[in-house]
């Protein structure tokens, strides 16, 4: 084990005097992980218990989920508010970060913070006063008003990821454009968008994400025909213990993985 | 300086109107953002302060500020809040900093992989996770099993719906949160600086806590601050593997609505919440230069 004794960094530290590091590391790695995975093998049991590793596998809980009307139709309400989130937040989001980025003005800097206060205000303030707000104007339990609650939350994230974009690019370019004669819509469209378009997708991506699997709002503001899967999922958990959810959180995973692989894809692309 | 002729200078006014005019216009296009900001959240948080300075006979009154004060649930809520935060941000202190540090140190491809296990629970379903924790801690679980089967313990131990269930999941939450603005902190501080402290005769460990440590403070200190803000108001992981034991103030607000419908009280907790949050983003913004460590700026 040659190895163990190479200097490990600029300090002359071994790998064998850093093993304790990358022992933590290791341990900390997998406890972040396992928990997620371990759902994985179990909602594949054919037990009314959760089992690992499970007695008898089965595809019992995935039926019972796929055959349930309830779950169904929200997972259906879902994935409707998480892309009509991504389709409003990404494009609001977009322009405001231009904006504020491109113009020098002395307002910039406090529109900015008066934007990300969905992110500094905790989450269940936010939905009792939508909750309020929408009793008195008719939008609990529908879908428009679930739409614009997670616009608000979705929207800061969009900008933090533009205007960290934007930081990199270089406005000359856009410059360059309008001398030529563009008019600043097709500037941005033809010179700097083609240029952000991979933040631009991570960022709605992200504004998706951040609407499918947004739980306390959707338990104040959504029911009915229009509750979405995850207040079902949060009453479930609350009340008893129903293997249907380790087929949907199966689900879950799957899906949040692959978006994760694709936004790194997209990560490596712009690089 | 040579003077310029005046007559250059004779566009200046229009040129300057154009330019004050296309930056309305650039601004502009942040209105349709900010009308929905300020519908969404704006106006019900004002209309939530509105509403906890009213009394349950409809006039101007303080009775649910002054039931916080002199009632003992509401401290012990608030209490209960607070020890919560800050034993999770210790946490995730205490176990980010050593990933932080092993990922900084790798080489970037490596870094990209293994970061894989920060990312992956940070983008899965927060109701996914706490549900997974529910499973692995129950009096059944996959825990207690094994723990039984080596011989820790005798018989199963209680590690869900109460304190302990709270903290492990709750740590397990906000630990990215804490990994990832740590983490480029980490990897911005220049390896010549460690070179030239071993150089000078630093031992490793005197190196590590005289050079390293302080460089990384700010994204430390970034870090813990997100975690304990979002603590603060954490709704979803207390209130599944808390149990109902585990009362901290987003529950207690949930639990006045569901309860007594009693709007005030709910808000005014809400609005306590809220201030609380800003003063300690204030208070860290005056000591630490925030601006420069949350939103990149310098």
């Amino acid at each position: 084990m040659s190895w163990l004794n190479r200097p490990a960094s600029d300090t002359q530290v071994t790998h064998g005097g850093r093993l304790w590091l990358y022992l933590v590391a290791a341990i900390v790695m997998i406890l972040l992980v396992v928990p997620t995975l371990i759902v994985i093998p179990m909602s594949f049991s054919d037990s009314q218990y959760l089992e690992f590793p499970p007695s008898n596998w089965s595809l019992r809980w995935y039926h019972e989920y796929l055959e349930s009307s309830k779950w169904m139709r929200a997972t259906l309400t879902s994935i409707k508010v998480g892309i009509l989130t991504m389709c409003i937040a990404t494009p609001l989001g977009t322009m405001a970060a231009y904006a504020l980025f491109v113009s020098g003005h002395r307002a910039a800097r406090p529109v900015f913070l008066l934007l990300i206060t969905p992110m500094i205000v905790p989450v269940i303030l936010i939905a009792i006063g939508t909750f309020y707000a929408y009793g008195r104007v008719g939008l609990n339990n529908t879908i428009p008003g679930l739409v614009l609650a997670h616009t608000a939350l979705a929207t800061p994230l969009v900008m933090i990821v533009i205007t960290s974009a934007l930081r990199t690019y270089d406005l000359n370019q856009e410059r360059v454009a309008r001398s030529l004669g563009a008019n600043p819509v097709y500037a941005f469209f033809v010179i700097t968008l083609p240029q952000i378009k991979f933040s631009v997708m991570t960022a709605a991506l992200l504004s998706f994400l951040t609407s499918f699997d947004e739980v306390i709002i959707a338990i104040f503001i959504s029911g009915g025909v229009n509750a979405t899967i995850t207040k079902h999922m949060f009453s479930a958990l609350r009340d008893f213990i129903d293997p249907t959810i380790a087929a949907i959180s199966t689900i879950l995973v799957l899906i949040s993985t692959l978006l994760l692989l694709v936004t790194q894809y997209i990560g490596s692309r712009e690089k | 300086m040579h003077q310029e002729p005046r007559d250059n200078q004779l566009n200046v006014e229009p040129l300057r109107a154009q330019e004050v005019r296309e930056q309305w216009k650039l601004l502009s296009l942040a209105s349709p953002a900010l009308l929905v900001i300020v519908a969404i959240i704006l106006i019900p948080v004002t209309w939530l302060f509105y509403l906890s300075f009213v009394g349950g006979d409809g006039q101007f009154s303080l009775e649910h500020y002054r039931k916080m004060i002199e009632y003992k649930s509401y401290s012990r809520t608030f209490i209960t809040t607070f020890k919560v935060s800050i034993l999770t941000t210790l946490i995730c202190i205490l176990i980010g900093y050593p990933l932080a540090y092993f990922l900084a140190l790798l080489p970037q491809r490596l870094a990209g992989l293994f970061m894989l296990a920060v990312l992956l629970p940070f983008w899965t379903s927060l109701l996914v996770r706490t549900y997974a924790w529910l499973v692995l801690l129950q009096r059944k679980g996959i825990l207690n099993d094994f723990a039984m089967q080596i011989g820790l313990w005798d018989s199963p131990v209680k590690l869900v719906h109460n304190m302990t269930g709270t903290l492990i999941g709750m740590a397990h939450i906000m630990l990215p949160f804490l990994v990832l603005p740590l983490y480029s902190a980490m990897k911005k501080i220049e390896r010549d600086m460690m070179h030239a402290a071993s150089n000078l005769g630093a031992s490793p460990t005197y190196a590590f806590w005289k050079v390293y440590f302080p460089l990384s403070l700010s994204g430390l200190v970034a870090g813990s601050l997100i975690v304990f803000v979002l603590c603060l108001g954490f709704y979803v992981t207390p209130a599944v593997l808390g149990g109902g034991r585990v009362v901290m103030v987003s529950t207690q607000i949930t639990a006045i609505l569901e309860n007594q419908f009693n709007w005030g009280a709910a808000s005014a907790l809400g609005v306590v919440l809220l201030l609380a949050t800003l003063l300690i983003l204030y208070l860290a913004s005056r000591l630490f230069k925030l601006d420069a460590v949350l939103f990149g700026k310098d």
